[in-house]
């Protein structure tokens, strides 16, 4: 019993000072004036290389990824590995269109690609369409990191609502009182204790007669069972399933509002390039839990109720000694608490930039647009929270996968938009909805399975579409293709047709702007909401130019080149 | 401004860390293994590895043709 009591010790005794550290967050390097959507959403951005590092592994490498992935290599095995090339793959591409991203954002004002979107296509309506879509595909995320969350307190002995309602009231007050700052300075301490974890580890697994045993007695149990999708490699009717999943969640992560977010705090270029490059640490970190799978695996540990997200929390429980044991719990809850914090964020951020200011309060002041900001996140947090705890769980996870094909359909729009303004913006719309509609569709129609392979409901059964040879394919590719199919055809139609396009606000060299460049300095002013001075200057107040031109402050607009 | 074009060229390099961890069909085989790992795990590891180095080598060429 002593143990336990050494092991919640631990954990509680950690919370705390991370709770405390989120408190203090608000006065770190404190900016002179805190209450603009610049300083509260995205750092100021002015994150330098560790504060940025920390940040992206801490929204991206989230509680939900240490625990749902184990729990399906725990499960089917190397299907469950899929997560790993596609967190690799995601690295060379953020060095390229991320950096493009960060800078058409930095000279523009930008916190989220639906405002690039609208921009960049001349279509705030299409901006609107990709921060819903945004939002509600995030809202679930969160709620799956709250799942993870509630997985770790109730191994602990923290079961029940009130511990988990707690936990996301602590890390709300600390996100509404301190922005982006709070999440960048937990995932310091994250990666501390996550470091120690996988230590510990790592030694665990080399007491307990290493990787060799491990698979090999990983493999005979998943030999010994009915399954023929399961075991330590692929089945050769699993390769595209397999594919199109890594393909299909690595660019899901360029449409992400939260993925975005941490980079665009980033204070220069070269930030996020080095960051890019040291991004892949994360990825060896994501496979060696997933490895940890097999270990419970062959070790025979058991989920509680039949519920896998338990698998790694009690594992630890069974394995670790028990002060190591505290560490990891730590890690794995403030690893789901900063995600649910950028995740509220970035959405908040998405709702205030493409739907507040546009429709409802055009002429909002940076004040005003960070305490909606800040309201709109706490709504974020709880409603996640409410969703899991007033509706079956299973049912967010669900969602999440809904999600991921959601959000994919804005790709388009928001990573083929970095490179190219070809698109018609009706065209982008009218792709997403197809895409949208594809992917809800195939959803629907996909049956829920049980482990022996009996049907227990007819929709909603996973992502991935079955074939007829036994394989299967990621419904968001499909989404997707059918999305760019439409998207293309739609804008070639509607070009031939002559109908009017939308304008593109951002220049070429927009995409290659670095920090320190003199025409961004002057933007500072503007994108801090200083009225517009008459210069032919695409700074973020004037997207909406052509629908507003009527408002007395637009009127020094006038001299901008609207028509090229 | 934009970086020369010579140096941009440098980023084609970039496709090997993006093409090499889908070559799952190809690395689906257990052996050999490495510390009693099966090959189709230990791959990528390597591939993430290979990450680090492309993407550093592709960043410092960008940067040094900045500072001619």
């Amino acid at each position: 019993m002593s143990d336990r009591t050494v092991e919640v010790g631990v954990f509680v005794v950690l919370m705390a000072g991370v709770v405390l550290l989120g408190f203090g967050a608000a006065r770190w390097r404190r900016p002179a004036d805190p209450l603009t959507l610049e300083e509260w959403g995205v750092g100021g951005r002015a994150f330098g290389n560790w504060a940025t590092w920390f940040l992206l592994g801490g929204s991206m490498y989230s509680a939900y990824t240490f625990i749902a992935v184990p729990a399906v290599t725990y499960g089917v095995g190397a299907v469950g590995w899929f997560a790993i090339p596609f967190a690799i793959v995601t690295t060379p591409l953020t060095f390229i269109f991320t950096t493009r991203a960060w800078s058409v954002a930095r000279r523009h004002g930008f916190l989220t690609h639906s405002e690039f979107a609208a921009a960049r296509f001349g279509s705030r309506g299409l901006g609107a369409l990709i921060a819903v879509t945004g939002i509600l595909a995030t809202i679930p995320y969160v709620a799956v990191q709250l799942i993870s969350l509630q997985a770790v307190l109730s191994t602990v002995g923290f079961g029940g609502e009130l511990p988990l309602l707690a936990a996301v009231t602590l890390v709300s007050v600390c996100t509404f009182r301190s922005g982006l700052r709070a999440p960048a300075l937990l995932s310091v301490v994250k990666d501390v204790l996550l470091a120690w974890m996988l230590l510990t580890a790592t030694l665990m697994v080399a007491m307990y007669g290493g990787w060799d045993s491990t698979f090999r007695i990983a493999g005979e149990r998943f030999a010994a069972t009915p399954n023929p999708a399961d075991g330590l490699l692929l089945p050769d009717n699993g390769h595209l399933g397999f594919l199109t999943l890594v393909i299909g969640s690595a660019l899901a992560i360029f449409a992400y509002p939260h993925a975005l977010l941490g980079m665009l705090a980033a204070k220069d270029r070269a930030t996020v390039r080095r960051n890019a490059a040291a991004l892949p640490i994360y990825c060896v970190a994501l496979a060696l839990m997933a490895m940890l799978g097999f270990f419970a695996l062959a070790r025979g540990v058991t989920p509680a109720d039949g519920d896998l997200n338990t698998v790694v929390p009690r594992m630890i429980h069974e394995y670790f000694p028990s002060w190591s044991a505290g560490i990891a719990y730590a890690a794995l809850s403030i690893a789901a608490l900063i995600p649910a914090a950028v995740m509220s964020i970035a959405a908040a951020n998405a709702f205030t930039r493409s739907l507040y200011r546009p429709y409802l309060r055009p002429g909002a002041s940076p004040a005003t647009e960070a305490w909606v900001s800040r309201w709109v996140s706490l709504i974020v947090k709880f409603g996640a929270a409410a969703l899991i705890l007033t509706v079956d769980p299973a049912f967010s996870v669900d969602l999440q996968l809904i999600g991921g094909v959601l959000i994919l359909q804005t790709l388009p729009a928001v990573f083929l938009g970095l490179l190219t303004a070809w698109f018609h913006r009706t065209a982008l719309t009218a792709g997403m909805l197809t895409g949208l509609a594809v992917g809800v569709g195939m959803l629907y129609g996909i049956p829920k399975t049980d482990g022996a392979g009996r049907v227990v409901a007819d929709h909603f059964g996973g992502s991935s579409w079955p074939l007829g040879d036994g394989g299967s394919v990621y419904v968001g590719v499909v989404a997707l293709l059918a999305n760019l199919v439409a998207v293309v055809g739609c804008t070639l139609l509607l070009r031939a047709a002559g109908v009017r396009e939308g304008v593109d606000t951002t220049r070429p060299d927009d995409y290659l702007a670095d920090a320190g460049d003199p025409y961004l300095k002057r933007l500072d002013d503007l994108i801090d909401g200083s009225p517009a001075n008459g210069r032919a200057v695409p700074a973020p107040a004037q997207h909406g130019g052509r629908y507003r031109r009527a408002r007395p402050q637009r009127k020094a607009d006038e001299g901008q080149p609207i028509e090229r | 401004m934009a970086a020369p074009a010579r140096s941009r060229h440098w980023q084609w390099l970039l496709i090997i860390p993006t093409v090499a961890p889908l070559l799952t069909p190809l690395t689906n085989r257990i052996e050999p293994t490495l510390m009693g790992i099966p090959f189709f795990f230990w791959y990528q590891f390597a591939c993430a590895l290979l990450a680090i180095v492309v993407i550093a080598i592709v960043h410092l060429t960008i940067r040094e043709d900045h500072r001619e």
